[in-house]
């Protein structure tokens, strides 16, 4: 039997297997075979053992100890060993092996050998699978056989020196001049692999790519040769000529081309030829005009030249061909940004391709609809993808809800189309959206003022439609909370009318609150919700007394937490609870990612990006709130008690504090307390504290004598660590009966927490005398403390 | 071109050609996804799909599959044109090739591959070029080796599978 067939029985062997184990039996005895054979040495069998170990491979199992024998067979004299072997070495070496180097030597041998087939494979494995130190040692070798006389090696040593400077890109100057003699060639097989080789070459360098732009008008007087010679059966596809070679010299055209004005110019009319004469009918013809179309987008091409490119995607966006139209789009995304007048024209149809069965093809449709949504088509645009909405498949839902928000945020005509395509989404493709899409929408109620009764009776009825997508619940559970006395007071210009008793609006919370599809930071918001209608619904207080006692218990840490607050507010602080659950403000839009302050201690600007940990943060005990200023400033010696319990100012301003962020009621004054009192001078002190350990000082200080204080100045000193700053003072005169007063702002810093201690110097002439004096304060506290004074 | 890959309709690999260098595990790891991934596809989808950082060309002809991966700037349709020459190499050499002969001519399918492409990119942009360098060749080894072929390539026990149906006919 021929070995040959050997290797086609084994083969047959191997299928005929009817299970994996029955297959692996065989091919462990084959195996065992094999080594054997590599074993005995040379006996003429060796190549048809190797064929059947690459087989083998091919199939998934091991192979490693054949690497050796693609080594032997490959220094072998035998053509037919040879082959195999670096069939082998191409299949089992790569570079990341060490065997890889030994074949190195006999590579360099075949590369000279006197059959053009032998060198032929050492070429194609050099190429396929040498390692950088391969390349290096045989480069000189490759450049040798550029020059070679027989095309048939010339082709093939081009094509290695490409894989050769990848691998190795300091070697592009070994090159360069034999790649530049190649353009002459007449074959076209030496042209191609020329044609890639200076493509190669150019990417790397860019020096190299100046010296190549020279050659331009040969590469264009090529194309023209082939794009009007005569039918060339050898070469001819679907009536292109050689398709493959065109589409290549296409490609290093446009890197010749890019941002050189030259160079653009000299291949205009090339470009305009291939664009116009190229038949698209088949793919070749597509492929061609494809390239072309690149290229010219590419390059400095005059504006003619580029309404002709896109054109000819205008064209390929109607054509059966689902790849044609795939490329199509590929490339016009490319280009939208820059060429974007002329892409619009193709809108409806890139709309149309919303609706292809192809996956790819829709993805493509959608990132083109949405870089072509403008102020203008904004309306028609949006019916479409929300109907691509609520069809599309799942991998394309998130993509698409977040370009339709965007879009709405840039260019909605109205208010309340804005909202009306967001509850759409909302509702459609709830489980989709990003995050920020509950507090943004929120905060576009917020500022929608005149809205709020439609926005909330729309929000109402989808909720008792359906409560599975969470965040439509969430924003849905937030405004009834908020604009409840508007759901309840039944009249809406916008929608038609419907009852709606305080009832229903509790069950309707409730069933969110017990609804197992509901997630707990929902939960969260039901559970504010309810509290908040408390203060808006007249009849069933009780009710919602009893909705949240009973969450008191609740597992849940954070709902827990918020009953147990809100039943106190029920309890204790009843009397602030209207001020407490008044409506909020207009917020600010923040940039994203902007965090609000979580910590209870800040009182700064309502931030209100976020409603819930503001909520949270709000209802923290007042007094918690009072203690946790005293530690950050470093305790005092004689802390306040925290009791809540009527000390006028400590009550007062907390909830001041509370209501300051509530921005409902006029936030009382922040008092000052005086530090100085003394012919008839006074000095007041007031601190905010702006951060942890920055505090803002302002010091005012007025005359209740009969003659005005004239030079007035402050000088102030603070203990070492601290940072001071004293900013310039409102005036030096102050004026007498208290008529006028003199603030001067101090900015301190205090890192190291230490507590603060403050001198202050006054010097001011009063009826001509000199007068000066200095007072110590020992311990700032916030504004919600009494500081306490020492004077000297 | 990164590489090329030939699986049939159940996903067994007939032919694996790659042109960077990566480990077995690799090789293995990417090839099985990128079967499933092709095998997915439904018969009126578009032959090009994004994988990874790659673009991945594919095309079937009756029961194999021919996945070729390109780097970002190669041109899509020409690519399906590489297969398509390729399809015909074979189609010459092995006279109506089927999957059959492609399976137990592996190393001739290889052979062939290797006179078209070089290194990734195509080497011999003519058909005839191509077919007379291959019958060369193997005029070269049977003489050198005085080897007397028994049975011509690819035709064996008639199985009448998937398998042996010609390529060019789906």
């Amino acid at each position: 039997m021929s070995p040959s067939v050997r290797l086609q029985e084994m083969i047959r062997v191997i299928r005929s297997a009817r299970t994996q184990g029955e297959e692996r039996g065989i091919i462990q005895r084959e195996c065992a075979d094999i080594r054997a054979q590599f074993r005995q040495g040379d006996n003429g069998e060796r190549s048809h053992s190797l064929a059947k170990l690459l087989y083998v491979h091919m199939l998934g199992y091991p192979a490693h100890f054949g690497q050796m024998e693609c080594v032997r067979l490959i220094a072998s004299p035998r053509y037919s060993e040879k082959r195999v072997g670096y069939l082998g070495a191409m299949m089992l070496l790569d570079e990341k092996q060490d065997a890889s180097l030994l074949i190195t030597n006999s590579i360099k041998n075949d590369l000279s050998h006197s059959s053009q087939f032998v060198q032929s494979l050492a070429l194609c494995t050099l190429a396929c699978m040498g390692s950088a130190e391969m390349c290096r040692d045989l480069a000189t070798e490759i450049e040798r056989l550029l020059r070679a006389s027989q095309s048939y090696i010339k082709k093939k040593a081009t094509l290695c020196a490409v894989h050769i400077i990848r691998k190795v890109p300091e070697l592009t100057e070994l090159f360069t001049p034999s790649a530049r003699t190649l353009l002459s060639e007449k074959n076209h097989g030496v042209l191609h692999g020329a044609v890639v080789l200076i493509t190669e070459l150019c990417e790397r360098n860019p020096d190299t790519l100046d010296q190549f732009r020279k050659a331009v008008p040969e590469l264009v007087q090529i194309m023209k040769g082939l794009v009007t010679s005569s039918y060339s059966p050898e070469h001819n596809v679907a009536g292109i000529s050689d398709p493959f070679l065109q589409v290549r010299i296409l490609r290093l055209l446009r890197i010749l081309g890019h941002k050189n004005d030259t160079a653009s110019d000299a291949m205009n009319d090339l470009l305009a030829q291939v664009a116009t004469n190229t038949d698209s009918s088949k793919t070749a013809g597509s492929a061609v005009l494809y390239e072309t179309v690149l290229t010219i987008m590419d390059i400095n091409s005059e504006s003619g030249l580029r309404v002709l490119a896109v054109n000819i995607l205008g064209r390929f966006l109607l054509n059966n061909d689902r790849n044609i139209r795939y490329i199509s789009m590929t490339s016009l995304q490319k280009i939208v940004q820059t060429d974007h007048n002329a892409v619009q024209r193709h809108r409806g149809t890139i709309v149309d391709c919303l609706k292809d069965q192809d996956t790819s093809v829709k993805r493509r449709a959608l990132e083109l609809s949405l870089a072509l949504v403008s102020a203008v088509n904004i309306r028609s645009m949006m019916k479409e993808l929300l109907i691509f909405l609520s069809v599309c498949p799942p991998e394309l839902r998130s993509q698409t809800a977040s370009g339709i928000f965007n879009a709405a945020e840039r260019y909605s005509p109205s208010k309340r189309w804005h909202i009306d395509t967001i509850l759409h989404v909302l509702t459609t493709a709830g489980g989709d959206v990003r995050d920020e899409t509950v507090p943004n929408l929120i905060q576009l109620i917020t500022t929608a003022s005149e809205l709020h009764c439609y926005t909330v009776h729309k929000l109402y009825r989808a909720l008792v439609k359906d409560i599975a997508q969470q965040p439509l619940v969430q924003v849905a559970c937030w405004c009834i909370g908020e604009y409840g006395d508007l759901l309840l007071k039944g009249e809406c210009e916008e929608i038609e009318p419907v009852q709606v008793t305080e009832d229903d609006v509790l069950d309707a919370l409730e069933t969110v609150l017990q609804s197992h599809m509901t997630s707990p930071a929902t939960r969260g918001f039901a559970l504010t919700a309810t509290m908040k209608l408390s203060t808006r619904i007249t009849d069933n207080v009780d009710r919602i007394r009893s909705i949240v006692s009973i969450y008191g218990s609740c597992i849940d840490l954070e709902l827990q937490q918020r009953a147990v607050e809100y039943n106190a507010l029920f309890k204790k602080y009843d009397h602030m609870r209207a001020a407490v659950l008044e409506r909020m403000p207009v917020m600010d839009k923040n940039s994203p990612g902007h965090t609000n302050g979580d910590t209870p201690g800040e009182i700064k600007e309502p931030d209100t990006s976020k409603p819930k940990p503001v909520e949270a943060g709000l209802l923290i005990e007042p007094a918690s709130q009072v203690c946790d200023l005293l530690d950050l400033l470093g305790g005092t010696d004689t802390p306040l008690q925290p009791s809540p319990a009527p000390t006028s100012t400590p009550t007062a301003t907390s909830s001041a504090d509370l209501l300051d962020l509530l921005g409902g009621l006029e936030p009382t004054p922040v008092p000052s307390v005086s530090v100085y009192e003394k012919n008839g001078l006074s000095l007041k002190i007031q601190c905010d504290k702006q951060t942890e350990t920055e505090v803002t000082v302002t010091l005012t200080a007025s005359n209740s004598t009969q003659n005005d204080i004239t030079n007035f100045t402050l000088q102030a000193a603070v203990p070492k660590s601290v940072q001071l700053q004293m900013k310039a003072p409102s005036g030096n005169v102050i004026p007498a009966h208290g008529l006028g007063q003199v603030t001067q702002t101090v900015l301190l810093n205090n890192p190291n927490k230490v507590s603060l201690k403050m001198r202050v110097r006054v010097a001011y002439s009063n009826q001509g005398a000199i007068h000066q004096d200095t007072v110590q304060i020992d311990s700032f506290p916030s504004a919600a403390c009494q500081p306490s004074v020492s004077p000297l | 071109m990164q590489f090329m890959l030939l699986f049939s309709r159940q996903g067994k690999l007939r032919l694996q050609k790659w042109y960077v260098p990566l480990s077995d595990k690799e090789k293995k790891k990417i090839t099985r996804e990128l079967v499933q991934t092709v095998l997915a596809r439904k018969p009126k989808m578009c032959s090009f799909l994004e994988w990874r950082d790659l673009k991945i060309v594919y095309k079937r002809y009756a029961s194999l599959y021919f996945c070729c991966a390109i780097e970002d700037q190669d041109n899509e349709l020409i690519t399906l044109e590489i297969i398509h020459r390729y399809v015909e190499l074979l189609d010459k050499y092995f006279g109506s090739v089927c999957e059959l002969d492609i399976i137990f001519n592996f190393e001739k399918a290889y052979f062939i591959l290797d006179e078209f492409l070089l290194g990734g990119e195509a080497q011999e942009t003519s058909k005839k070029n191509v077919l007379k360098a291959i019958e060369q060749a193997d005029l070269l080894q049977e003489n050198l080796d005085f080897q007397i072929r028994l049975l011509p390539a690819g035709v064996l026990s008639p199985n009448i599978s998937s398998e042996s149906t010609g390529l060019f006919q789906s």
